[in-house]
């Protein structure tokens, strides 16, 4: 079983968000991943964050592909359309489940064996299409299900539990969207939450595609010594790059760019932003700079909204579709009709 | 001088021979466009090399005033453009026929033939003389053995002076230099040889209500008229102009005229998997989504394609049929990918297929598609092949019903959903075992989670023998309830009649042709097209009235055939194969010859049928 029904317990007390929602509201079922397992507290990021934002259960499409981070939809937002999909094509699937209907929130959750071997193509093309959603890589640097593999991911010199090194060269999915265009790229950790929440919650306001690489510790095949994704490792050698608070369309603006070069970038939908801290000569905007930083900075994870650009269309825009669904559209709006084919077919005498 | 084919009049065939990417393909389409509006029953058959320049390439026209139109092996007239396949060219000219050359350069003697007339003409001289620059010299020659033609077969000029007018009617300077290239020609041929030749062209009246079109371009426009929002493919031929003619279409019908907006959403995926799971995903949201492949992009479709069957998400899948395996041959055509449809992907899975024969049913069939994937929640193919695909077909001018509404299958709207006390997805089956659906965002209470993995009826997660076997178990009865919704067999029976003979797809003119052949030989056969699948119970039907049935198919290993001993009762030595599956589109004399050395002598009938039946069957309709 992928999911044991969880007991339903809401305290009066419970905080209500803007459509009145509690945020027992947005949970799923019971995960039956390991306990302690890192993915457990992007779900829990995730339902804080689709919470914050009000956001009608069900005009949320939450999709994954196969893996221990693909169960996870299944434990957030219950009452959210979900898909399960195929190992690797959900990158592809919410592709055509975007242009389709433009009106939802799209969650993709994936993991760095769906997403970064045999998924990779259709992840870099998602990119590429600017399609708008989040897209979540919880990031452990090993196969769980099968027990253990090394993933795309895994560091070179990290070891197996059972003590074999990686020998073979990481694909950074940051540094692989930042240089094929991504618009929106992020790393955090699943530890820290007080990090992850703004950054999903920018990461949804965002225009088009939002990378968020989560790194989550796999507890049972990679949380020992000598792997470079443990929880002991991570938290020594992750550095807080930049600090970015989220601020909603309706609230006010209070800072502006402070003496640090920190900045404030509003999203497309009038949220805000806000950069409290980003290293000197770094600017979150400018592709260059953050692309040496995160080639110059290796021997940290570099973490925070590491780049964002608001100015790219996406893929509705660059197909300039309609506001509505295109499912929606009534067939009168689709069938040129009679007359026109017989016209047209003049065109074939 | 060797003695003269016997006076023919609009029955005959020719064969150019050019170098790929010379700009052939426009001056054979342009006698075959002027042979269609002279009323002339015709067909063109382009036999083209896997290459953008350099290689050889034919080209076929048939006109056959009785309808006869699938392609003929019999060349009266070949035109032999093309230096490096003339050894062949000249071979390949029936007994007493001609062969048209460029006498710029000497031919060589090894290449002659005393039991044909060769007639040369120098287009290279004279296109250089009368061109300047190279590339039009080039294009022009092409433009000048068209002219030829004009002459030698009495084509009416008016007609093709019309054709170019309309080409051109933007480019003042290419109309006239076509024309030019025209009139050399047509004045050397006037002036040098007794035009026209024996076989010539006379004005008919056959084409009054028909189009000249090709079968990507047809399904596309079918495409277009089912409502399809959202298409998602990667290039492969000969499915490619599928995609080109959507997006054309597209253009022009679906863009608002109020807000300039787009009412479709073209997605050119990374690979099949991709173009696949785009399909997959906006079906799961709601639009009428397709994609257009070949056999290649469906052996990478396989995985999702057991996804959407075993989830229940419809999906249309245009599969223009090249040779395979592997690569193949992938501008030569072929009906290889029949098994591969029928059962893609791994697990139990059973598909709907259509087996469209022409345009005009690639027309008719594409909203059928679309309906069938929404009704029964499930891939459909559409099965059509290079021949039907990519080449010019004379067919009945498309008619579009009014009434025609989108069948989106059982979807609980806003409203029925609110009044459900809960929503379970593939719990309260109808007739045909169909459990409704619900669309994201539509409303609160019909969330649900989609997966491939395995699911209870109420859609849940399950392990359990039981829960799975009763999913699985309805997918098969859904699937074979579809028979009696996909179109029938389309049947012509003649009296007396033992044997039958059964085909799909393209092969149908040929078959048809072959089938009259037969009966005036004294073998009398009735003649079934397969339409669909799940087979309708008038195919197990039909093949037991007979003694029995020869299965004509384009591949080698019989797919047709195995698929009807798969999935109906009949008795194997009731079904015969006829295979001809070498790449080029069917003739009759593949299917007549093989057939007539099988019939044993008592069931050939000792008064040879007379002309009066090859007319019966012409005039039917495209039924």
């Amino acid at each position: 079983m992928p999911s044991i029904a969880k007991p339903i317990a809401v305290h009066p007390s419970l905080h209500r968000n803007a459509i009145g929602l509690n945020l027992r509201d947005y949970e799923g079922a019971m995960s039956t991943l390991c306990a302690g397992c890192g993915h457990d507290s992007i779900t829990a990021a995730l339902i804080r964050a689709l919470w914050e934002l009000s956001i009608e259960p069900h005009m949320i499409a939450k999709l994954s592909g196969i893996g221990c981070s693909s169960k996870t939809p299944t434990y957030f937002v219950n009452g959210a359309h979900g898909f399960n999909s195929a190992h690797g094509r959900m990158a592809a699937i919410a592709t055509g489940a975007n242009a389709a209907n433009r009106e939802l929130t799209y969650i993709g959750v994936s993991g760095d064996g769906d997403s970064l071997s045999i998924g990779l193509g259709h992840l870099c093309h998602a990119i590429r299409r600017n399609v708008k959603m989040l897209y979540v890589i919880e990031n452990n640097g090993v196969y769980g299900l099968t027990k253990g593999q090394f993933s795309a991911s895994a560091d070179v010199g990290s070891k197996s539990k059972r003590g074999e090194a990686n020998r073979m060269s990481p694909i950074d999915p940051a540094m692989l969207a930042l240089s094929i265009g991504a618009t929106f790229v992020a790393r955090s950790f699943s530890g820290d939450k007080e990090q992850l929440v703004p950054i999903l919650k920018a990461a949804i306001a965002h225009r088009g595609f939002a990378l968020v690489d989560v790194i989550s510790p796999c507890v049972t095949f990679n949380d020992h010594n000598g792997s470079t994704k443990s929880y002991l490792y991570t938290r020594k050698h992750m550095q807080r790059t930049t600090e970015a608070d989220f601020v909603p369309p309706a609230s006010e603006i209070l800072a502006t760019i402070g003496p640090s070069g920190t900045t404030t970038v509003t999203m497309h939908d009038g949220s805000v932003v806000r950069f409290s801290a980003v290293p000197k000569d770094y600017d979150p905007t400018d592709r260059r700079k953050v692309l040496n930083y995160l080639q110059e900075n290796q021997s940290s994870i570099a973490t925070g909204l590491l780049y964002v650009d608001e100015t790219v269309a996406n893929l509705h825009e660059m197909n300039g579709t309609p506001a509505a669904a295109l499912w929606s559209l009534p067939y009168e709006k689709l069938c040129p009709g009679t007359a026109a084919l017989r016209e047209l077919q003049e065109d074939y005498r | 001088m060797h003695q003269l084919l016997r006076t023919r009049v609009n029955d005959f065939a020719i064969k150019l021979g050019n170098v790929n990417g010379t700009g052939s393909a426009s001056a054979n389409s342009l006698l075959m466009q002027a042979i269609f509006r002279m009323g002339i029953p015709v067909s063109g058959k382009n036999l083209f090399p896997s290459n953008i320049q350099g290689l050889p390439t034919w080209y076929e026209i048939r006109v056959n005033k009785d309808g006869y139109t699938a392609r003929a092996l019999d060349y009266d007239l070949m035109v032999a453009m093309n230096s490096q396949t003339y050894a062949q060219d000249v071979a390949e000219v029936r007994e007493g026929g001609y062969l048209l050359y460029d006498s710029t350069w000497p031919l060589d003697p090894h290449l002659c033939r005393d039991d044909i007339t060769i007639l040369g003409v120098p287009f290279s001289r004279m296109c250089n003389e009368s061109f300047g620059e190279s590339r039009e010299r080039i294009l022009m020659k092409n433009i000048a053995y068209a002219g030829t033609l004009v002459a030698m077969l009495d084509v009416d000029m008016g007609v093709v002076v019309q054709l170019l007018d309309e080409k051109f009617a933007t480019k003042k300077a290419m109309r006239e230099s076509n024309l030019k290239a025209l009139k050399l020609g047509y004045d050397y041929a006037k002036e040098t040889f007794a035009c026209p030749l024996p076989f010539y062209l006379e004005k008919m009246d056959a084409n009054g209500d028909k189009i000249l079109i090709d079968g990507n371009t047809a399904a596309a426009l079918g495409c277009l008229y089912a409502g399809a929002t959202v298409a998602a493919w990667y290039p492969i031929t000969p499915s490619t102009s599928i995609m080109d003619a959507f997006r054309e279409f597209c253009e022009t019908y679906r863009k608002d005229p109020a807000t300039g907006e787009n009412n479709y959403c073209v997605l050119q995926a990374e690979d099949e998997l991709g173009a696949i799971g785009m399909v997959i995903g906006a079906s799961w949201n709601g639009a009428r989504a397709f994609t257009s492949t070949s056999g290649p992009g469906i052996s990478l479709m396989n995985e999702l394609l057991g996804l959407a069957y075993y989830a229940e998400i419809p999906a249309v899948v245009i599969d223009v049929q090249r040779v395979g395996p592997s690569t193949g041959m992938p501008t030569r055509t072929q009906q290889g990918d029949l098994m591969e449809a029928a059962y893609a992907s791994h697990g139990d899975t059973k598909h709907i297929l259509l087996f469209p024969s022409n345009p005009a049913e690639c027309f008719e069939f594409a909203p059928k598609a679309f309906d069938l994937a929404e009704r029964f929640q499930t891939p459909v193919f559409m099965m059509t092949d290079l021949d039907i695909g990519m080449n010019d077909w004379v067919v009945p001018r498309f008619h579009w019903d009014e009434s025609y509404r989108p069948d989106r299958g059982r979807v609980l709207n806003a409203e029925q959903l609110s009044q459900m006390a809960k929503f379970q997805r593939y719990y309260n089956e109808d007739e045909n075992f169909i459990a409704a659906r619900t669309l994201p965002g539509v409303h609160p209470k019909g969330a649900f989670f989609t997966r491939g993995s395995g699911h209870n009826k109420f859609g849940g997660y399950t392990e359990t023998p039981d829960e799975y076997q009763e999913v699985v178990d309805r997918l098969l009865k859904k699937h074979t309830a579809a028979a009696k919704f996909v179109p029938a067999p389309a049947v012509h029976t003649r009296p007396g009649a033992r044997i039958g003979i059964i085909t799909i797809g393209g092969c149908d003119p040929a078959v048809r042709e072959a089938v009259d052949l037969l009966a005036a030989r004294g073998i009398v056969a009735d003649y079934m097209r397969i339409r669909g699948f799940p087979f309708d119970s008038g195919v197990e039907e039909f093949i037991m009235r007979h003694n029995y049935c020869f299965v004509v198919e384009q591949n080698r290993d019989a797919q047709l055939r195995s698929l009807l001993l798969l999935e109906t009762a009949v008795p194997k030595d009731r079904l015969r194969s006829v295979l001809s599956y070498g790449g080029f589109p069917l003739s009759a004399r593949h299917v007549v010859e093989p057939i007539i050395t099988q019939v044993p002598t008592e069931l050939v009938s000792k008064v040879p049928r007379t002309e009066e039946s090859r007319r019966t069957v012409v005039s039917d309709t495209w039924e």
